[in-house]
């Protein structure tokens, strides 16, 4: 029954890390850097669906989608601003960029909603059971969310222009080039699908847990673990990569003091990287 | 004015243990291009090596040994070189981005056994009275100055050896061409590893003579946006590749960092609570400036003209 609980934990664990690591995987395939921003980027959401929910007292169904929707149109402004200026560097530069990037949103969220400790909603919530396991009504919302994103993010995959020139781009730049796709608009494309699940995936680990300004920071090694542990430029890995990252942070609380559960995820692609750098799914491994 | 050349001694020191973590990197991402994002680590296992080996004995953590300050400094080299060795074996042969990932992996680790390690590192309360340099002299802050700078210039004249030696060229065709490097004949990952082994060293190092000077560490030093982000800034900014440009970026942003402080100082006091932040977005900002408008920082990294052979000509 205790193991079922830690799969249930897992699974809530997974959808964040999940929904984080689609938009690392897809900014990694088709620009070429490791986005160190990115948890960041899940942060910034977190608090703009703050402000909008707490702060403006708007229903979250509205607060949710308006965090996705200006997490995305600040991950193209920076990508306007900077990281454009780059494509034509070596791609370390992007990611010695994005570093500061992430420094930027962190100080920034700082001044703007101070460095305590934030609440979506403060009054105790007890856990709810059924049959014999506990869980908060807001856990089942963050499953079920991030499961009503990943079908629309298949469906746009795999049915619709930009999708499929995405999935081109992420398996091979040079080949997508060559084909006549617009790499520009795929690039936009890019940033508005990582930025509004970065957006949703940082509500759902604010929600799990709570709002700080470096809350990005430390999931970031559980996101790019499970974007390696998928395969770079492997949407679809980096779902799975998410969960099994998600559901091992949380099984190896039997075994490991829950002190060290963030260095999980960098045993699991320490170990993947040792015996299979590809990924699960046969990434890009160079 | 005894103040003031107080705080010109504070400063200078400081920028010394930059200009140490600065030249680290170089030989890393300078020289030979592989990017550390875990800078803090190295430097913390240094700095509690030294700390755990020269401290007197204390049963609120492991140690202290009250060994030699030399004994210190050179355990805190030797220990950081092993930890840079183990995660290199794993990730150097990989593409530079994972190395990136990997060693923040590594930081968060060391970060974690420093917080809740209490039998070896003394967890949060951290270590006090670590042996100084120079004790009970009078001029005793000049003194470590003196010690510090001297350490820099080791470090440096070591960096100069290795920049014009073959082993320093090794690395820069390693840098640019791995393929050309490896088909003359390089073995490139050992290449790759003594490089990476021998900045964390210095690194180490570095946090040996920040552990010795301060007298005091606790896991709060170690937090990445001072002893990463900074140094990578510093780097950046004095010029990649470049030992001269890594001390000049080193003593130029640790004055525009020390410069923000008074800056903010005088700003309305609802800020100054901030004032953290906002240095942190004002440093952030600058790393985008040098990148978009001078990349290759002040001082460009220009290696050594080819040796000419006079007989043969």
């Amino acid at each position: 029954m205790e193991l079922l609980q830690l799969l249930l934990y897992g699974c809530v664990l997974g959808s964040i890390v999940a929904l984080g690591a689609v938009g690392v995987s897809l900014t990694f395939g088709i620009l070429g850097f490791a986005n160190f921003a990115h948890g960041d980027l899940m942060a910034l959401g977190a608090y703009v669906a703050f402000l909008v929910y707490v702060q403006l007292a708007l229903p979250f169904w509205v607060a949710v989608p308006l965090a996705m929707a200006v997490t995305a149109l600040v991950a193209i402004a920076f990508d306007r601003v900077l990281f454009r200026r780059f494509r034509t560097r070596a791609p370390v530069i992007l990611l010695i960029s994005s570093f500061g990037v992430a420094l930027i949103l962190r100080s920034a969220i700082q001044l703007i909603w101070g460095p305590e400790t934030l609440l979506y909603v403060t009054d105790l919530q007890i856990a709810e059971r059924w049959l014999g396991l506990r869980y908060h009504e807001r856990q089942l919302w963050i499953v079920g969310g991030t499961v009503l994103l990943v079908v629309l993010l298949h469906l746009f995959l795999a049915h619709t222009r930009p999708g499929q020139a995405m999935r081109a781009m992420a398996d091979n730049p040079t080949l997508a080039r060559l084909c006549g796709i617009d790499t520009e608009r795929v690039v936009l494309w890019t940033w508005v699908l990582g930025g509004g699940l970065a957006a949703f995936a940082g509500i759902g680990l604010a929600m799990d847990t709570r709002l700080q300004p470096d809350m990005g920071w430390f999931i970031l090694l559980a996101v790019f673990a499970a974007a390696i542990l998928g395969g770079i430029g492997k949407p679809y890995g980096a779902i799975v990569g998410g969960y099994v990252i998600g559901i091992v942070m949380e099984f190896s609380t039997v075994v490991l003091p829950a002190n060290y559960k963030p260095v999980v995820p960098f045993a699991i692609m320490v170990a993947m990287l040792l015996f299979r750098p590809t990924g699960l799914f046969a990434g890009r491994s160079t | 004015m005894e103040g003031l050349l107080a705080y010109l001694v504070f400063f200078l020191t400081f920028a010394g243990i930059y200009a140490l973590l600065t030249l680290g990197l170089n030989v890393q991402w300078g020289y030979t291009g592989m990017l550390n994002v875990g800078i803090a680590a190295f430097f913390a296992v240094g700095a509690y090596t030294s700390a755990i080996l020269t401290a007197a004995p204390n049963p609120a953590h492991m140690g202290g040994f009250g060994l030699p300050l030399v004994v210190g400094f050179a355990g805190a080299m030797l220990v950081a070189a092993v930890l840079a060795t183990a995660i290199g074996a794993i990730t150097l042969n990989l593409r530079s981005d994972y190395l990136a990932i990997a060693s923040i992996g590594i930081a968060e680790i060391v970060r974690l056994v420093l917080k809740n390690e209490q039998w070896l590192t003394g967890g949060v309360r951290g270590i006090t009275g670590i042996p100084r340099p120079v004790q009970g002299t009078g001029f005793d802050g000049p003194l470590i100055l003196l010690v510090v700078l001297g350490l820099v210039g080791v470090v440096y004249a070591a960096n100069e050896r290795a920049y014009r030696a073959p082993w320093g060229r090794v690395l820069r065709a390693i840098r640019d061409n791995e393929t050309a490097a490896r088909a003359m004949g390089k073995n490139s990952l050992a290449f790759r590893l003594q490089a990476f082994a021998f900045g964390a060293a210095v690194m180490g190092l570095a946090g040996a003579t920040y552990a010795n000077v301060i007298g005091f560490i606790s896991p709060e030093a170690f937090d990445p946006v001072f002893a990463t982000f900074l140094v990578w800034v510093m780097l950046i900014a004095g010029g990649s590749g470049n030992n001269r440009g890594a001390l000049l970026g080193a003593l130029v942003i640790w004055g525009v960092w020390s410069g923000t402080e008074f800056a903010i100082n005088h700003l309305p006091e609802a800020v100054v609570t901030q004032a953290g932040a906002l240095r942190v977005l004002l440093i952030g900002v600058l790393l985008q400036i040098i990148l978009v408008l001078r990349p290759e920082g002040l001082l460009p990294g220009r290696p050594p003209p080819p040796i000419v052979d006079d007989q043969r000509r």
